[in-house]
C-alpha cells in the first residue's frame, strides 16, 4: 500500500512561467489562497496566512527544500494543519513536491506529497472532524469555477 | 459518527502504516474482514505459519487497532476493526481532493 499522493496536470505555458506561478511568493500566494510575507528562499521556513474568507485566520507555514530551476520546487510541511488552537510543530513535516517536465503542449507538472505515514491517527480523525464539510468543499467549488470559465 | 471520532482521539499516535506495511498482517486482515471473529487457530490453519507467528502478528494488529481480541472460553477470537483505516482513507482522500483544487487554480493562473 502506497501512501503517498501523486497528482500528475498537463499545463498549457512553458516551463518558465509554470516555475514562476511555483516559486514568486506572490504567483504562488495567487492560486494557492495564501499571502506569504516574503519570497521563499531554499533552506528557510516560508509564512503566511490562508486568504479565504473565513479561513484567514489560519497560519500557513513550509520550509522549502529544494529548489531546483524550472525542475524542482520542494517544501515540508504540516497538512491540514486546521486547528489554530494545536501547536503541529512536534508532528513529522509530509514533503510536497513538484516536478516540471517540458512537453510539446507545454508543462508537465508532477506533484507528491509524501511521509502521511508518521501523521499521529488521532490527527487524522481530527482533520477529517474539522473539516465538516467546509475547506475541501470550497476547494471543490472552486475547481469546478475555474473549469467552467475554460 | 461522534463515538468513534473520540475513541481516536484517545488513541496514541498510532503505527498503522507500519501495521499494513507486511503482506502476511494483511492476508489475515483479508481473512478477518468478513466481520467473523476467528482464533489463531483458524487463523494458523491452511497457512505455512506457526501458531507463534500468527500470534506476533495479531498483535501487531490490536496494537494498530485494527484488530480487537475477546476473550471466549480458554481462547482469544480475533475480530477486525475497520474504522482506523478508513479514517485513514478518508483523511488521503480529504488532502487529494485539496490539491485537486490547487492544480485546478495554478492550470487558471498559468493558461490565462
Amino acid at each position: 500500500m502506497e501512501y503517498r499522493i501523486e497528482k500528475q496536470i498537463e499545463l498549457k505555458a512553458p516551463k518558465a512561467r509554470v516555475w514562476r506561478a511555483l516559486t514568486d511568493h506572490q504567483e504562488f500566494g495567487a492560486w494557492f489562497g495564501v499571502q506569504l510575507e516574503r519570497p521563499f528562499v531554499l533552506g528557510e521556513v516560508s509564512r503566511g496566512h490562508i486568504t479565504y474568507p473565513g479561513y484567514e485566520h489560519l497560519k500557513w507555514e513550509a520550509r522549502v527544500t529544494r529548489m531546483e530551476p524550472q525542475s524542482v520546487f520542494a517544501f515540508t510541511w504540516h497538512p491540514y494543519a486546521v486547528d489554530p488552537k494545536t501547536d503541529y510543530s512536534h508532528e513529522t513535516p509530509t514533503v510536497v513536491e513538484f516536478r516540471l517536465e517540458e512537453t510539446a503542449a507545454g508543462t508537465l507538472l508532477h506533484l507528491t506529497e509524501l511521509g502521511f505515514e508518521k501523521i499521529p491517527a488521532a490527527r487524522q480523525a481530527e482533520a477529517f472532524r474539522m473539516n465538516d464539510g467546509g475547506w475541501s468543499q470550497q476547494m471543490q467549488n472552486i475547481a469546478q469555477h475555474v473549469d467552467a470559465r475554460q | 459518527m461522534r463515538g468513534s471520532e473520540l475513541r481516536a482521539q484517545r488513541r496514541a499516535p498510532a503505527p498503522l502504516f507500519a501495521a499494513l506495511g507486511d503482506a502476511t498482517r494483511l492476508a489475515l486482515i483479508a481473512r478477518l474482514s468478513g466481520g467473523e471473529p476467528r482464533s489463531i487457530a483458524e487463523l494458523t490453519a491452511g497457512t505455512k505459519l506457526t501458531r507463534q507467528a500468527v500470534t506476533k502478528h495479531l498483535r501487531v494488529l490490536e496494537r494498530a487497532h485494527i484488530v480487537r481480541s475477546r476473550r471466549a472460553g480458554r481462547e482469544s477470537r480475533f475480530a477486525f476493526d475497520p474504522e482506523p483505516i478508513e479514517s485513514l482513507r478518508l483523511y488521503l482522500d480529504r488532502i487529494s481532493a485539496q490539491w485537486d483544487g490547487a492544480l485546478a487554480r495554478l492550470r487558471a493562473f498559468v493558461e490565462s
